[in-house]
């Protein structure tokens, strides 16, 4: 029987290979043609690990233990921001060639010990920055449901990749929106954690403060899955939390009855697409009708949240990309001259987005301008938590629409970096508080793209915003996979 | 703010960047257009305000000082360019 790649669920492959009704191997083989068949026009993967994925998938067939762990066999791609020891990692970028880790990252030790199979590293915007995945040194990545438009990003490979039904799930990295835009524009699942939920031991840093990784999956079950597999305490990162993380997956069910929904009245504002506007307008009617109340709700200090996240996030990135000099690893520029080796290696392995950003971050770093641009940044993003905190004495969770249009086309916005940053407008704040934040597909606009819904959660909040999101799903109905590239 | 070339030239240099002359023009737009869009920032009052140091509020997280192994020489250097013995070759810092 041949296998539907796109119907199956990573909870519901685990089911079948511990069961011994679908064999690793196989979905394997299955998975690996679908690559080949799909990925010239998808652009998603940058690396497919077809022999180490074949002799995984063998050891676990053979492995009654492993066939029990609760991703057994479940082929998993990850954002090649994510290290891999002994395989190429790139974030993107030219100046990371070559790059092969020493290590692994955490998350990926995690899925394995999970029983999951790792089946390639895919693409994403260069040290993922960016809102469309076009600014990979490498290669563009399109969107299943419209491969004219783009998957958004950065981890726009991942979304492309679980979208298209190639994988079942796939994890990102989400600094600003970068699992949740690509999720809503390719209408899956992706869920940023709170700040130090998951250990980032093994992820190229962008911005320290901001930066969380999380799934992408087509169920909400399959988020809390993963979710549950990956995060928790670790001692290679001192910023991981202590608490103990639930098996969210088993406890997904809910009544909306009583739910308390905060709607930030800006979320549905001027500047939104009226089709976005109706597709969450409807789903807030639906649980309205099924018994959650709705509030609005004010953030006095959003509307500058777009400027302090890119003052905060470029300031953070000009820091952490200033190891990149040639000397230790990735490309190095030849020069007799330290200074100018230095200087050719960054400005010859840097594409022109990461350039603008870690110029920017310098700027507002620099002796003389710092007090006025990332010490005040610092501080409007304290109102901004304190928002929240006001917010969630009242509410249980806050909703409205990821982003404020649907997936837009190739080219459309890659010579404007402002009207980009802005595509960002309602996902910045959750990374900017350290909350977490998740996208669920709940409707399409009338071109046929999918519309992605964000609930964001209290610190911590991940089981709320879980079960709200598979209410979501529920009153939903089936949604994707895409149509066949 | 306007931004001049002499002052891309500057923050390139801090931040070990070379400019090309035509890309220094297009740099300078950018950057006066988001160094504009920034300047909102001026409207919040953050008198008395403390900057965000940590968002969930860890603070001074220690292990216990016992030793652990750490990535073998041979595994640090395997992904640079030059080495000699068990070193980073680099150009020469200090002029003959």
């Amino acid at each position: 029987m041949a296998i539907k790649l796109g119907e199956l669920t990573c909870a519901g492959t685990a089911r079948r290979v511990a069961s011994g009704d679908l064999s690793a191997a196989e979905l394997i083989e299955a998975t690996l043609d679908a690559i080949t068949a799909q990925d010239e026009n998808l652009g998603a993967f940058l690396a497919v690990y077809d022999k180490q994925a074949r002799q995984r998938a063998q050891q676990i067939d053979s492995d009654a233990d492993l066939r029990r762990q609760p991703l057994a066999g479940v082929p998993i791609a990850v954002k090649d921001n994510l290290c891999v020891a002994g395989c190429q990692t790139t974030a993107g970028s030219r100046i990371l060639e070559p790059f092969s880790p020493p290590f692994t990252a955490t998350v990926i030790e995690r899925l394995e010990s999970a029983g999951a199979v790792l089946i390639g590293k895919t693409n994403l915007d260069e040290f993922a920055m960016g809102s469309s995945t076009e600014n990979s040194a490498f290669r563009r990545t399109t969107n299943p449901w419209d491969i004219s438009r783009v998957p958004g990003g950065s981890s726009g490979g991942s979304a492309a990749a679980v979208a298209s039904g190639v994988v079942a799930g796939a994890l990102g990295s989400d600094t600003g929106g970068s699992i949740r835009q690509p999720a809503a524009f390719c209408g899956v699942v992706g869920l940023k954690p709170t700040y130090g939920r998951v250990s980032r031991y093994g992820l190229i840093a962008f911005a320290s403060s901001l930066d969380q990784i999380g799934p992408l999956t087509r169920t909400v079950e399959d988020a809390a899955l993963i979710l549950s597999v990956i995060a928790g305490d670790d001692s290679k990162d001192s910023t991981t939390l202590p608490d103990p993380v639930p098996a969210f997956q088993n406890d997904l069910e809910s009544d909306a009855s009583g739910l308390k929904i905060g709607v930030p009245e800006a979320w549905l504002g001027t500047g939104v697409d009226p089709n976005i506007k109706r597709e969450v307008t409807a789903v807030l009617a639906e649980l309205e009708a099924a018994g959650a109340q709705l509030r609005p709700i004010e953030l006095p200090h959003e509307e500058f949240a777009v400027a302090t996240y890119y003052v905060i996030a470029t300031a953070e990135a000009s820091s952490n990309l200033a190891r990149y000099d040639g000397v230790r690893y990735g490309f190095r520029a030849e020069s007799n001259d330290l200074a100018d080796m230095y200087a050719n290696t960054r400005s010859g392995g840097f594409g022109n987005e990461v350039k603008r950003r870690i110029l920017l971050g310098t700027f507002v770093l620099s002796a003389g301008y710092y007090d006025a641009y990332y010490g005040r940044a610092q501080c409007v993003r304290t109102l901004l938590c304190k928002d929240f905190n006001q917010a969630f004495a009242d509410v249980d969770i806050l909703v409205g629409p990821t982003t404020p249009s649907t997936a837009f086309a190739i080219g459309e916005k890659a010579d404007n970096p402002l009207e980009m940053y802005l595509s960002d407008v309602f996902t910045v704040t959750a990374n900017l508080a350290g909350l977490p934040g998740i996208s669920v597909p709940c409707g399409q606009d009338d071109a046929g793209l999918p519309v992605g819904l964000q609930i964001i959660g209290p610190a911590l909040g991940e089981a709320k915003i879980l079960k709200a999101a598979r209410l979501i799903e529920q009153l939903r109905g089936p949604f994707g996979p895409a149509p066949t590239v | 703010m306007g931004v001049s070339p002499e002052f891309v030239d500057y923050v390139a240099k801090l931040a070990k960047l070379h400019l090309a002359d035509d890309e220094k023009d297009a740099v300078a737009s950018d950057l006066a257009g988001v160094l504009e869009f920034f300047a909102q920032l001026d409207r919040v009052d953050i008198t008395d305000v403390p900057p965000t140091k940590h968002v969930v509020g860890l603070s001074n997280v220690e292990r216990s000082d016992v030793k652990s192994p750490s990535l073998s020489t041979d595994k640090v250097l395997a992904n640079t360019a030059d080495t000699d013995e068990d070193h980073f070759v680099v150009p020469k810092v200090l002029p003959d």
